[in-house]
């Protein structure tokens, strides 16, 4: 392990020492430059998890420039705990999502854990109350054991953190394909409530301020887990299971309540959750951001270990901490409100003008390093990109077109798809309701809660459909941003901003990189066209197992704004009689599609096309239309095309059904996943009023009291069955799996 | 009337149970820290759920030995209405307040969403709102929630009429489907499933301020002059 013995700046010169850390050759000779000799080990040890791609983007930096970030509505950009954006009534909403994969493949219930706790700590460092959280997670398929472990481990950690801290876990989605069958994604998005006179910052300012160190004790644990995340998993990566730091989620919820109250003290200067790369990276940040140094003396910091290194603890990642600066003399105010929480704050070094980042420990100085060299100064590559030869295939190939004879059997094997069937087996382990405000728990095309106090709630989604990325990066990164809008909008919200959780394979090699840039150029366009801005993110590279690249996946957590309650809107058929109305044309589009998969068990061809502008204009159609008091339900079209939307409309209620008409070519009328399209119902009394407002609108049919699902197409049933039936197929699925043997 | 939400470090119910007081009840609450309190302030007591102590050791037996438990008895035994929610009847469970023990889920996983109670005493001075076998949806929020007792309390508890809520489907494992049990006096209620959860309408019930409200009725009857 790295915390062997410590060597001698020249014996890791001579050893290359550094390259186990993951630096190059050409990062240690910058290093020795910047210092004007060599690094001690503690301080190479710094270097190397603050120059690791995880801390500093360096690969990706020249990509993430190219999101649009601003907007009137949007407080603060990236660059701090999470993104803020405004709600009006002198209130914001605060949210980011983060990755903790490598952490999850190795110890799946610690790594699910603690990577709830750090995004939930990411946002109340912003002196935000943490409202409701959300999980994007991708897997291989529930066919081997060690799959079905990962999966069982990640949402039991998701739960066992989530429900202790007491922020509801709303919704998120789930994914299930080959291509992460070793290389797990775990990607946990928060949000918070805060009033805008509240904000926090996590900056150092005021020479001679006092660095408080406050929660749990330092420990082993999680010794270079940033450099473990920005590496590809191979064999070797069980031996790294120390790299993976333990959670306490009741530490958590106490230094939450800690924390939200000291915001309310004029002498609280900064405030930094220690995530990746610890005290190391909070402590040089907050300098950094600054313009200031900072000088501790690692003597003072709580250890719980005996004879901890400097380096050790510099590196450590154990959880539950934050660093404080507050202003010098007024440190007990501070303390006596972390008192009552039974949590230590302790000071550990002061703001100084050198712009220096010094550590003294044991009398000694260990660490004396420009502070700027490690955050704003890092490295930034530009890597080489290249179109992958698959890429070209698929593009010159002729449109697919599956052959389906037994179309009713087909939507039978959709419902059972685990990306497409019920997840009520994993959110049912969540609480989703604590805070009493969560209006549509997971389960909904979006998430709603409510802001207490005030006539508005919250809509959020995470949204990534990889295999349309991997078939076409450009265009699968506009259809997720699309696909997140699009489920905001059904459930009667107005987007207003999203946050960015990029994972992908080893960037290193050309075809990587290039997806990534083609997936944020997609995404950027996206984001512009829908005026949605990237107020926070992640990224995750090198998320490989055995050479093998996951599918891109850059996942959308998506936040939306309800101007009144009165507009929330279920995404499942209200009532008998309704009205149902397909809006969007339907276009034989199954590249990536769930049937390709079924039929072919691979996925190939184009991905489906996307307009931007037209997704624009629907989707301002139909919020409208829905703020106007006309739509009874809304669900957007994705996965499984029509067919699936129409069943898991019916599943929410028992006692409906619905019979609708469809034309054209039958297969694509039911299973194509062409986009920007919505299923909505109406009341009939709304018909005229919704059918002058939208525009390419279809009405197909009717929600009735058979309790069947009808679907006729030249004057046939293609499609007859009882919901029931169709219900108990889409819950058992992922139960049933688990149990399997296989 | 004044309620006291009691406040554990790892309480993360306590503002929900003082919204369904002050803000859908339209009664005075107060949130009260475990440390430095007169319960004696407080007209009822209210024990609300989540991890106190993080669960540490069991549920609920860290917070059991807190001295506001022993205020808590005191006040208890003057006859003033006591609810404890989840973790708050777990803290009941131990610190003999109501009798029996609570075990993990019988499927061993934390389970959240609405079950169906029947009120089996609407008499109870925390019932009186509900009519008997009244079905009402009630969210639960919990993995240690199965109810256990011996034979000799269960006949005791039956022979009281101190079974107050049971599952219409059991979902946990409970003994006789328990939902929520008193205390002999009748003025010490503990349940697992979530009142204050389902105190308005938007949040997809309201069945259970009536528990609340029968709380402050019965409580105007007994003190209130000409209530």
């Amino acid at each position: 392990m790295l915390q062997a013995p410590e060597l001698t700046p020249e014996a890791i010169e001579e050893n290359r020492v550094y390259q186990d850390m993951g630096l190059t050759d050409g990062e240690f000779s910058t290093i020795k430059k910047i210092l004007g000799r060599l690094p001690n080990f503690t301080e190479i040890g710094i270097f190397s998890v603050m120059w690791s791609e995880h801390c500093s983007y360096k690969t990706s930096k020249p990509l993430l420039k190219k999101f649009p970030t601003k907007a009137p509505h949007v407080l603060q950009g990236p660059g701090e705990g999470a993104g803020v954006v405004d709600i009006g009534d002198e209130q914001a909403v605060v949210f980011k999502i983060e990755s903790h994969n490598h952490p999850s493949a190795v110890e799946p219930y610690q790594g699910a854990a603690t990577g709830v706790g750090g995004i939930i700590r990411d946002v109340f460092s912003m002196g935000a109350r943490p409202i409701a959280t959300l999980n994007s997670l991708r897997f291989g398929n529930l066919t081997n054991g060690r799959v079905k472990y990962l999966f069982e481990e990640v949402v039991h950690g998701i739960a066992g953190y989530g429900n202790c801290v007491g922020v509801p876990t709303v919704g998120g989605e789930i994914q299930f394909d080959d291509s992460y069958e070793g290389n797990p994604l775990v990607n946990a998005m928060c949000v918070g409530l805060i009033d805008q006179k509240d904000m926090q910052k996590g900056i150092a300012s005021g020479i001679g301020n006092t660095v408080l160190y406050v929660g749990s004790k330092t420990g082993r644990d999680g010794i270079h887990g940033a450099t473990f995340a920005s590496e590809d998993l191979t064999e070797d990566s069980e031996s790294k299971r120390s790299s993976v730091q333990v959670g306490d989620p009741f530490m958590e919820k106490l230094l939450i309540e800690a924390c939200l109250e000291v915001i309310h003290s004029d002498a609280l200067v900064g405030m930094q959750d220690m995530g990746a790369a610890g005290l190391t990276s909070s402590a040089s940040e907050m300098a950094s951001k600054a313009g200031t140094g900072m000088e501790m003396n690692l003597d003072y910091i709580p250890q719980r270990e005996e004879n901890m290194t400097a380096y050790e603890m510099m590196l450590s990642e154990s959880q539950e901490r934050m660093l404080l600066v507050v202003k010098q003399g007024r440190e007990k105010e501070i303390q006596d409100v972390f008192a009552k929480y039974d949590l230590e704050a302790v000071a550990v070094g002061k703001v100084t003008d050198d712009k220096q980042f010094r550590l003294l420990h044991k009398g000694e100085v260990v660490t004396d390093i420009p502070v700027d060299a490690l955050a704003e100064d890092a490295p930034v590559y530009h890597k080489p990109s290249k179109v992958p030869r698959y890429y070209e295939e698929f593009q010159s190939m002729t449109e697919y077109l599956p052959k389906v004879t037994e179309h009713q059997e087909i939507l039978k094997q959709l419902l059972q798809q685990p990306t497409i069937a019920s997840k009520a087996y994993v959110y049912d382990q969540y609480d989703s309701m604590v805070q009493a405000n969560t209006v549509h728990a997971p389960g909904s095309s979006a998430a709603v809660v409510r802001v207490r106090g005030f006539d508005k709630a919250l809509a959020m989604t995470t949204d990534c459909n990889s295999r349309y990325l991997y078939l076409d990066p450009e265009t699968g990164g506009k259809i997720a941003v699309a696909e997140a809008a699009r489920n905001i909008v059904c459930s009667g919200a107005k987007p207003l901003a999203l946050t960015d959780g990029l994972n992908f394979g080893n960037p290193d090699k050309p075809e990587i990189f290039w997806q990534m840039e083609k997936s944020v150029e997609g995404m950027s366009e996206a984001s512009l066209a829908l005026h949605t801005p990237v107020i926070s993110g992640n990224v995750s590279l090198y998320n490989e197992s055995n050479g093998q690249g996951i599918f891109p996946t850059p996942v959308v957590g998506m936040v939306g704004l309800h101007r009144s309650v009165k507009d929330i809107t279920p995404s499942f058929f209200q009532e008998n009689g309704d009205l149902i109305y397909i809006i969007g044309e339907t276009k034989a589009e199954f590249g990536g599609s769930e049937l390709q998969n079924i039929l072919e068990g691979k996925y190939f061809g184009k991905a489906p096309a996307i307009d931007l502008t037209i997704e624009a204009k629907r989707q301002a159609t139909l919020l409208q239309a829905i703020q106007d008091g006309l739509v009874a339900s809304a669900h957007d079209l994705a996965e499984g095309g029509l067919a699936v939307a129409l069943a898991e409309s019916l599943f929410a209620q028992k006692q409906l059904g619905c019979e609708v008409t469809v034309a054209g070519d039958v297969t694509t009328a039911l299973f194509s996943e062409t986009q920007s399209r919505f299923l909505v119902s109406v009341k009939q009394e709304n018909q005229l009023a919704f059918e002058a407002a939208v525009e390419d609108t279809k009405y197909i049919g009717k929600v009735t009291n058979s309790k069947e699902l009808i679907i006729n197409h030249h004057h046939q049933s293609v499609i007859k069955e009882q919901v029931e039936n169709l219900s108990a197929l889409w819950k058992g699925a992922i139960p049933c799996l688990l149990k399997s043997k296989a | 009337m004044k309620f006291a939400v009691v406040v554990f470090p790892g309480s993360n119910c306590d503002r929900d149970m003082y919204h369904a007081v002050t803000d859908a009840l339209g009664e005075e609450a107060e949130l009260v820290w475990y440390q430095h309190a007169n319960l004696a302030d407080y007209d009822a007591i209210l024990l609300p759920g989540g991890f106190s102590y993080g669960d540490y050791l069991r549920s609920g037996a860290i917070a059991s030995t807190s001295d506001i438990v022993l205020q808590l008895k005191e006040q208890a035994s003057k006859g003033k209405p006591v609810l404890g929610v989840c973790n708050g009847f777990q803290i009941l469970l131990e610190s003999g307040l109501l009798p029996g023990a609570m075990l993990r889920n019988k499927n061993l996983k934390f389970m959240c969403h609405h079950e169906d109670l029947r009120v089996v005493n609407s008499h109870s001075m925390f019932t009186t709102a509900y009519a008997d076998d009244e079905i009402i949806s009630i969210p639960i929020a919990h993995g240690e929630g199965n109810y256990y007792c011996d034979a000799e309390t269960l006949e005791k508890l039956e022979k009281n009429n101190q079974i107050i809520f049971k599952y219409e489907n059991n979902p946990n494992g409970s003994v006789q489907d328990i939902a929520g049990i008193i205390n002999k006096e009748g003025n010490v209620l503990g349940m697992m499933p979530h009142p204050e959860r389902a105190a308005e309408t938007l949040l997809g019930s309201a069945d259970g301020l009536k528990l609340f409200q029968s709380i402050v009725e019965n409580w105007r009857k007994a003190y209130v002059t000409g209530a």
